[in-house]
């Protein structure tokens, strides 16, 4: 099979998939085919990857399909028609609004082209395509195998609608979508695949139609409405300035010909990856369950955000654009990292977690020297893995204790102890040593401090932020409390699978990251910077040590002997002395009117300093005002 | 070859001048408080002692948790005395710390906890200032490496005098010396029993006395990079520098935690980050 018939074939054969979906009503059957599809659309990532290994340049390729671009024109009104119908049946007015804007938007730029607007290569391959194909491939597919378990559960605990048919083939058209969106050279593509993101998404997050879900579907969809009104205005203002509508093309133009393009198209990437001020969409999103969650903040959606902002990232380098889109991923790492310490519920922790990150790459692809797009495109690896494995580990843990709250999570590792080991391997690869995103950090400081120390200086400190929520969440888990509870039993088979694949990932990526980074982001790097990063082997050696040492450490606790005095947590002489097993009397005491009284121990929030109220507006505000500089800046 | 002899005799005498260290802060206090206090050697006396004494615990895993917490504080010195790259040795000495706090959590005992969760407090007040420490370091030798940073010509306090008083001011947190000692109990402060330690006993509480020696030792060699050209003023100042913490956790009383973190990131900004964009600017 020829590149051109894998690639046509990742974007198609998801859409069959989805359109399987629709009609098999039995779960049963639907699972099993959902795995079917989900390890072809693997493989054939796979297979496009492997294929291309010793072939790193940047390949174009025609298509031959004259009727595909009405067809595409045909979707998306017939989209902004549905949306216009759903906003008023759920009295969103703001959204009929805007998709009345859309229509009229998509019309007059098709009058504007006159049909004249067309890419002499419509799709396109390079490694960072690649490596995008491979998180929505690999990262992806895992996520839906993990689903077929969980939602056949979720209906169980609640009272919804069952609407998995429904669920699964939005999933599929995402993937598909992700998949144009990623391999597309024609911006008009990118964008049709663009729009499909945003409206998949719209969906999934309504999943439940709860009040509450319904109002945050609107909020992503909105928001991205307008982003993707931004993307269609920066391919208009292209086309009549230059009179191209291709990424190749437009990569090979002098950057200060098209600043105000690159701009509009990098605003949509800056809401699609829910940077401050656009991020109270993806918070929202978390009341949809918890694959979808997985799904935007992992390999999808918010990854299709800083893919545009990294792909421009060589027309932003050195430029006043570039610098102030830094600056609001900077910014929103710091604000972000910072508001997440005082989160108590797991998902909205991890939430703010995810958009921090992500402004630490599009502060790296703004900065868009080749060390920091190299740093930008691990972090991409390190977290879709990672993050993927967290939240699907929280729907997990929900799924066992019925609750999201961190306080809650008091010695889980005793309750749910297999899940609780793949969080912390998820937790540790969000932040510590030598795990991937810390490797990342490492290089994007490296990356940043010599360009301009005022981002370096924003990392320095959402970083510590980081540390703190991070390590008091790991506290909670790892807390010895009894009895021990068998909470874990409901786990079924391919949820193991899924935990356990991405848990090895996230190892495995930190381990081999040097290999990935040899054979697909050096060769992508040096082909549009014609200069290489090199990491110190050195410091890998000491990287792989570490690893080892972590990974061997733990063996103490096997090695110690067990006959050591047992006795109850100092709590002041008023422990419960009638237990005979010291273990029972740690978590009660006696109170002074000697009354029994469990000990509970809270975690720091620090609301008052940290909290969402306070510290997000002050992000909004500071964010706006960057934007507003940013509109100023692209004129000038 | 050479790096072996260098983590061998890192390994040996760390703790020997840690030790050593720590004798000196207990007699010098004592004498500024007017008593006669203990032998230089007393600290030997106390590890040896810890050594053979009966591990009581409240579950085996708090053991580990004490045991990563000195095998990656030595990993942290090892790797800054064979010249490794500075950020990668703090991220280190940053895993060795999450350890030790993990230690505390693990008890599920109140005082082990909450001296948990302000040791990790402490240590996000004084890891941004740190970093900007590197940083500085870099913006000056332009390398991350140890090896390089030491071997530039000219001692770095002249062009990052910010830094080193910056470093100075969380050096106080670092050593848990009042006002910021949030998570222990060295002085007569009895609302946290023992803070983290409280539920450790015999020899994982020798290895957490021994790390905290190690990480001195780590530290004042911090202080000596700024002046490491001229190494009799780097092991001077290094020294000086422990006496002024002894000297700093002598007059003061403990502050909350608010005032630490206030303090810590003010001193960061105002001292370290103002440093580094004078330099920037002026190169």
């Amino acid at each position: 099979m020829s590149f051109m018939s894998l690639i046509l074939f990742l974007i198609i054969f998801p859409l069959f998939a989805a359109l399987l979906m629709t009609l098999l009503k039995n779960p049963k059957v639907r699972g099993f085919f959902v795995m079917a599809a989900s390890l072809v659309i693997a493989a054939a990532s796979v297979a496009l990857l492997v294929m291309n290994l010793n072939n790193s340049g940047f390949v174009e390729y025609a298509v031959h399909m004259e009727y595909i671009e009405y067809a595409m024109t045909a979707v998306l009104l017939l989209i902004s028609v549905y949306i216009i119908y759903a906003g008023a049946r759920d009295k969103k007015y703001h959204a009929v609004v805007l998709a009345i804007v859309q229509i009229l938007a998509t019309v007059g730029s098709e009058l504007l082209f006159g049909g004249k607007a067309e890419a002499a290569n419509a799709l396109m391959l390079d490694n960072l395509s690649l490596l995008m194909v491979m998180l929505v491939g690999v990262v992806g597919s895992l996520i839906c195998v993990f689903s077929v378990g969980y939602m056949e559960k979720y209906h169980h605990h609640k009272h919804v609608a069952d609407r998995s048919r429904m669920f699964f083939a939005v999933v599929f058209v995402f993937m598909s979508a992700m998949f144009g969106l990623v391999l597309s050279n024609n911006l008009k593509w990118l964008l049709f695949f663009w729009e499909i993101t945003t409206f998949c998404s719209y969906l999934l997050i309504g999943y439940t139609r709860t009040a509450e879900a319904i109002r945050n579907s609107y909020r992503a969809l909105v928001m991205n409405i307008v982003g993707g009104l931004g993307f269609l205005a920066g391919i208009v203002w292209l086309y009549e300035t230059q009179g191209i509508i291709e990424v190749d093309k437009l990569l090979a133009l002098n950057p200060a010909l098209v600043v105000v393009p690159v701009v509009f198209i990098c605003f949509a990437g800056v809401v699609k990856s829910a940077q401050m001020p656009f991020s109270s969409w993806l918070l929202g999103a978390m009341v949809a369950p918890s694959p979808v969650s997985a799904l935007l903040h992992s390999s999808t959606m918010v990854k299709a955000g800083v893919y545009i902002v990294i792909r421009l990232s060589p027309l932003l380098a050195g430029t006043k654009a570039g610098l102030f889109i830094a600056l609001i991923g900077a910014v929103t790492f710091l604000f972000a990292s910072l508001i997440a310490i005082s989160e108590r519920n797991l998902k909205r922790l991890l939430a703010y977690s995810t958009i921090s990150t992500l402004g630490l790459i599009v502060a790296c692809a703004g900065v868009g020297t080749y060390q920091a797009v190299w740093t930008a495109m691990l972090l991409m690896i390190f977290h879709a893995v990672a993050k993927a494995l967290l939240f699907l580990c929280a729907g997990t843990v929900e799924g066992g204790t019925d609750s999201l709250s961190i306080e809650d999570m008091d010695g889980l590792i005793m309750k749910m102890p297999k899940v609780t080991v793949f969080i912390l391997v998820g937790i540790a690869g969000m932040f510590l040593a030598p795990f991937g995103m810390l490797i990342s950090k490492w290089q994007a400081l490296e990356a940043l401090v010599s360009v301009n120390p005022l981002i370096a200086v924003l990392v320095i400190f959402g970083s510590s932020a980081t540390l703190f929520f991070y390590t008091k969440l790991m506290g909670k888990l790892i807390m010895i409390v009894h009895p021990a509870g068998k909470l874990e039993k409901g786990v079924t088979g391919g949820e193991w699978f899924t935990l356990g694949t991405l848990s090895i990932l996230t190892v495995a990526a930190c381990v081999v990251f040097p290999v990935i980074s040899k054979y697909l982001i050096d060769p992508f790097i040096k082909l549009v910077y014609h200069s290489t990063v090199s990491m110190s082997a050195g410091n890998i050696v000491i990287m792989l040590l570490m690893m080892v040492f972590l990974l061997l450490l733990p063996l103490q606790i096997v090695l110690q002997r067990r006959d050591k005095r047992h006795v109850s947590a100092y709590l002041n002489g008023a422990n419960l002395t009638e237990y005979k097993d010291a273990a029972e009397a740690n978590d009660h005491f006696y109170t002074a009117g000697h009354n029994v009284q469990e000990l509970k121990l809270s975690n720091y929030y620090l609301e008052e300093m940290f909290g969402e109220k306070r510290l997000g507006l002050v992000g909004i505000v500071l964010t706006s005002m960057l934007l507003a500089i940013l509109c100023g800046v692209m004129f000038l | 070859m050479k790096i072996l002899l260098t983590t061998v005799l890192f390994i040996i005498l760390a703790p020997v001048a840690g030790g050593l260290l720590s004798g000196f802060d207990r007699k010098i206090s004592a004498r500024m408080q007017k008593r006669v206090g203990p032998s230089i050697l007393q600290p030997f006396y106390d590890v040896l002692k810890l050594f053979q004494k009966e591990n009581v615990v409240v579950n085996i895993s708090q053991n580990l948790y004490a045991f990563c917490f000195l095998f990656f504080t030595v990993f942290t010195g090892v790797l800054f005395f064979n010249g490794a790259d500075i950020l990668l040795i703090i991220f280190s000495l940053t895993l060795a710390g999450i350890f030790f706090v993990l230690g505390g959590y693990s008890t599920f005992s109140p005082y082990s906890f909450i001296g948990s969760e302000r040791e990790l407090l402490s240590m996000v007040a004084d890891e941004p200032m740190i970093i900007l420490t590197a940083v500085g370091m870099y913006m000056v030798t332009k390398s991350f490496s140890v090896a390089d940073i030491a071997a530039y010509g000219t001692p770095l306090f002249f062009y990052i005098p910010g830094v080193f008083l910056g470093f100075l001011f969380i050096l106080t947190i670092k050593l848990k010396k009042s006002p910021f000692d949030l998570s222990t109990s060295h002085h007569a402060h009895q609302e946290l029993v023992s803070g983290v330690t409280t539920e450790f006993s015999g020899k994982p509480l020798a290895w957490i006395e021994l790390a905290h020696w190690y990480e001195n030792v780590f530290l004042l060699g911090i202080v000596y990079l700024f002046f490491a050209p001229v190494p009799v003023i780097g092991v001077a100042v290094a020294l000086l520098a422990y006496f002024l913490e002894i000297f700093i956790d002598n007059i003061n009383a403990r502050v909350k935690w608010q005032w630490m973190l206030k303090s810590a990131w003010g001193a960061a900004i105002g001292l370290g980050v103002l440093n580094i964009f004078i330099l920037y600017i002026v190169q």
